[in-house]
């Protein structure tokens, strides 16, 4: 093991690391704003609604995220294409960013589902009978309290996707995995670049996953 | 929409042998089907393990099972497939390792790498899912075992376990689900599994929505269809009188 041939890779590693992270952070944000619209669909009284959102959930919770990231980078190019009557290309980044959000907004919806189920009727009748609109009733009162709820949950979520950011390998991104991959076979040392890398993920996402079972403690009612 | 669907191109003749499209789709399910059956043996004898040890009133066994979980947890599914596949077989002692490496066809080696990591990393999965529902049990059920005269084992064996198994058949279900959708990830390291089809496909034929389409359908139906069947096994198996989760 030689950890001075990794010390010297630090730059690229770190620029691997910055393109985990702002695809998941990306990913996150967009996949629970998709995620909860899905919620509010799914609770709405609108049957093909309730529907539509129910069959998109199921759907991409039965198929791998691998597949969705590989049929993606092929797809959304064509898509792009057909919208837009142009040929541009897409990078990776995107498809990939898109694949995440809409694969991830499937267990959003279900975290924000549940948190909005564990609001109690009273909150929403009280904000009717105070001459709230559904809009309103779920903007000011049920979906803030729902959020406070399911912070821990969506955050733990986001721990997952953060590991699932690796995937991205299989469509050749240079992500911290795939850097530190390229690393290890450039300077034949990929045992210690391997082993590391586990360990940067390990010590990431343990430290993460602690913080938020702090906060979650912390934010119990 | 310059795209040029054709829905036959799974029965045409892939150039090789007399093999169509369909053929390698089929030699792709079934390397998946064996994977995800292998590892999910490991993974729920190893979880139940440490579920129990977890458990048990001992300190250090429930702290060595918790350093598992939380290893095994928290290092992504490739990067320990990565380990598992490119390190680990250097560091077996020489005569395995040259068997591994040369003797051993390559999907075979491929395959073996794939198992122990999904069935170790599942493993850590299935031992939470245990270690709940042990948990769920009133602790009437153990102490009443113990004044029967059981003594630890036994009452693991023929009291516990098999009414936590009732417990959990659910998120057990979508514990196997997630190592039969995890076990696309063999595809990263060359085993011709549904998904490395499915892209062969699509580079061959330049199908590619059709090739998608397909794998895509395969997934989801026998995913919906094994949780239908759960649900119906679950609802069977049912504890009476103990679930007051949404049991009747």
């Amino acid at each position: 093991m030689d950890f001075t041939q990794v010390i010297q890779a630090f730059p690229s590693l770190g620029n691997g690391l910055l393109l985990t992270l702002e695809l998941t952070v990306l990913a996150v944000i967009g996949g629970v704003i998709i995620g909860t619209a899905l919620a509010l669909a799914r609770l709405s009284s609108i049957r093909v609604l309730s529907w539509l959102a129910g069959f998109y959930v199921n759907y991409f919770r039965s198929i791998p995220l691998l597949l969705v990231i590989t049929w993606f980078y092929f797809i959304v190019p064509f898509m792009v294409g057909w919208v837009t009557g142009t040929n541009q290309p897409i990078g990776a980044f995107t498809s990939c960013l898109i694949a995440f959000m809409m694969f991830e907004a499937a267990y959003f919806c279900e975290i924000v589902r549940a948190g909005i189920q564990s609001i109690s009727k009273g909150q929403v009748n009280a904000a009717y009978a105070l001459g709230m609109t559904y809009p309103q009733a779920m903007r000011l009162v049920v979906l803030p309290l729902a959020f406070r709820k399911m912070t821990p949950l969506l955050l733990q979520q986001s721990i997952i996707l953060f590991q699932d950011t690796s995937l991205v390998y299989a469509v050749g991104m240079m992500d911290f995995l795939n850097v530190a991959r390229s690393q290890g076979d450039i300077t034949g040392e990929l045992h210690t670049f391997l082993l590391f890398a586990g360990l940067v993920y390990f010590v990431i996402s343990f430290g993460a996953s602690t913080l938020v079972k702090r906060l979650q403690k912390r934010l119990t009612v | 929409m310059n795209y040029n669907w054709d829905w036959s191109v799974f029965f045409k003749s892939t150039g090789i042998g007399s093999e169509i499209y369909l053929d390698w789709f089929i030699a792709g399910l079934g390397w998946t089907i064996a994977l995800s059956l292998s590892a999910w043996v490991i993974a729920l004898l190893l979880g139940t393990v440490l579920g129990v040890m977890r458990t048990l009133p001992g300190r250090f066994a429930a702290r060595a099972a918790t350093v598992y979980v939380e290893l095994f947890r928290n290092v992504p599914l490739l990067v320990q497939l990565f380990i598992w596949y490119f390190i680990v077989p250097d560091w077996l002692p020489e005569k395995i390792e040259l068997w591994f490496k040369q003797d051993l066809h390559p999907a075979t080696s491929a395959f073996i790498s794939v198992t122990v990591c999904l069935g170790l990393f599942t493993a850590a999965r299935v031992c939470e899912q245990v270690r709940t529902g042990i948990q769920a049990l009133p602790r009437g059920q153990s102490m009443a075992a113990y004044a029967l005269g059981l003594r630890l084992p036994q009452v693991y064996r023929k009291v516990l376990l098999p009414q936590a198994f009732r417990i959990i058949i659910p998120p057990l279900t979508s514990e196997f689900l997630n190592v039969f959708k995890n076990s696309s990830v063999a595809s990263l390291i060359g085993l011709m599994e549904l998904l490395a089809q499915t892209k062969q496909t699509a580079e061959f034929t330049a199908n590619l929505f059709e090739a998608f389409t397909l794998a895509t359908v395969i997934y989801f139906v026998l995913n919906m269809g094994l949780m239908l069947v759960m649900r119906t096994v679950e609802k069977r198996v049912r504890v009476p009188g103990l679930i007051a989760l949404g049991g009747k």
